[in-house]
């Protein structure tokens, strides 16, 4: 009887307190990583998308969700993976932007490369590796105030 | 499985799955001992995305197979022979010069490839390689800078490219070699027939060894046989050793 005593508005609502496990200042709301929220008598099914098809935090964020919606009272929600349509920057909320660029990553940009530097905000800045931390990161350096950043990749 | 067309398919999935899982196995082996901090990020992020994709096409021919396998079983389960991967991504990486190069032409093929997967007529492939592709044209862009950097470098860096580019270009043609699995798989339109990405990829190829000042090797004999499982090289079993011992030890341990 689950889907008579939860709104998909208010799961989508708990899900935006999951945390990214690599990048714990974003939901993954806010990352797009939850695609979609169905409610129906019987269960609550969530459906969930890879950002890199290879990202090591999926069977953990799968885990985080169970473990908050238990909070609620949710028991048992289904948990699906889509990868269709593949994962886009462009699911980032406007929120979630503003928080990476807070927390010291830049946000993704579509020319493909960051705006400024998230520390001083300098836009003198160079590429040190496409490749960074996590699969979704890559390692640019402030030309300004010197320090290294990593950078949310554009796909 | 139980018709000629499922076996086709099944066939057409592992050869997909199989590169992406050798090629991110010989990658996985710079963790830790990458020439600088950077670069042994580049290829352990590498290597994930490439373990990523083999669990999406090895789920799928786990699935086709219709016996129960997962991609895991299919991973640590087989031996050597039932492998169709390339020859070329089991050869050991030798240094990084054979490494980035090997990179470089298999992502040259990759990138057109998946493109064209991506209207298949089944679906779920059309989605593995939709999500695929992103990963290996950011994966191209790399490699393809890397052999420019490293092959216009030094006298060092050109030497060793050029024995990297001489040693692999045998074995590079064959990813290209249509059998009778690739033409089934063609006329049902799950894919096109390797061959037809050949110029995409010479195009490509060519380009990138100018700019690199180095020059394609003349040949176009390949060998052959990885693909079809008909003869692997000696690497092969060596690398599944290590890949596969902890499961073969321990059958169905976790994390």
């Amino acid at each position: 009887m689950i889907g008579e005593r939860f709104s998909s508005k208010q799961i989508w609502n708990w899900l935006e307190n999951v945390p990214d496990p690599e990048i714990p200042v974003i939901s993954v709301v806010d990352l797009g990583v939850v695609r979609d929220v169905k409610t129906d008598k019987e269960t609550v099914e969530i459906t969930i998308t890879p950002t890199y098809s290879g990202c090591p935090a999926m069977r953990v964020i799968e885990m985080d969700i169970v473990t908050e919606l238990a909070k609620h009272g949710v028991e048992n929600p289904r948990l699906k993976t889509s990868i269709n349509p593949p994962w886009t920057t462009e699911w980032l909320s406007g929120k979630g932007r503003a928080r990476l660029e807070e927390y010291g990553i830049a946000p993704p940009r579509a020319a493909g490369g960051p705006e400024r530097c998230p520390l001083c905000k300098s836009t003198d800045v160079e590429r040190v590796s496409q490749f960074g931390s996590t699969p979704c990161k890559a390692q640019w350096r402030c030309k300004t105030c010197l320090e290294p950043f990593d950078y949310f990749k554009c796909i | 499985m139980t018709t000629t067309d499922d076996y086709a398919l099944f066939e057409f999935l592992l050869r997909q799955g199989d590169n992406a899982l050798v090629l991110g196995h010989r990658t996985s082996e710079w963790c830790g001992v990458g020439p600088v901090l950077e670069e042994d990020i580049a290829l352990a992020n590498t290597a994930l995305d490439l373990i990523g994709q083999t669990q999406l096409w090895l789920a799928f021919a786990g699935e086709v197979e219709g016996k129960g396998r997962d991609a895991n079983d299919l991973a640590y389960f087989r031996d050597p022979y039932d492998f169709r991967n390339v020859l070329m991504l089991e050869l050991p990486n030798e240094d990084f010069a054979r490494t980035m190069m090997r990179q470089f032409l298999f992502d040259a093929f990759q990138v057109p490839w998946l493109d064209a997967l991506t209207t298949s007529s089944e679906q779920r492939v059309a989605d593995i390689a939709a999500k695929s592709l992103k990963e290996a044209k950011y994966h191209l862009e790399r490699s393809a800078e890397t052999v420019v950097a490293l092959g216009d470098g030094t006298e060092e860096s050109n030497a060793r490219m050029r024995n990297a580019l001489e040693f692999l270009w045998p074995y590079a043609g064959e990813i290209f070699s249509d059998d009778e699995i690739d033409e089934s798989i063609n006329r049902k339109r799950i894919a096109p027939l390797p061959s037809s990405v050949r110029d995409v990829w010479n195009r490509v190829v060519d380009q990138t060894l100018s700019d690199a000042m180095l020059s394609r090797p003349e040949s176009d004999f390949s060998h052959k046989g990885g693909r079809t499982g008909f003869r692997h090289t000696e690497h092969l079993g060596h690398m599944l050793a290590t890949m596969q011992v902890l499961q073969r030890s321990h059958p169905g341990a976790t994390w």
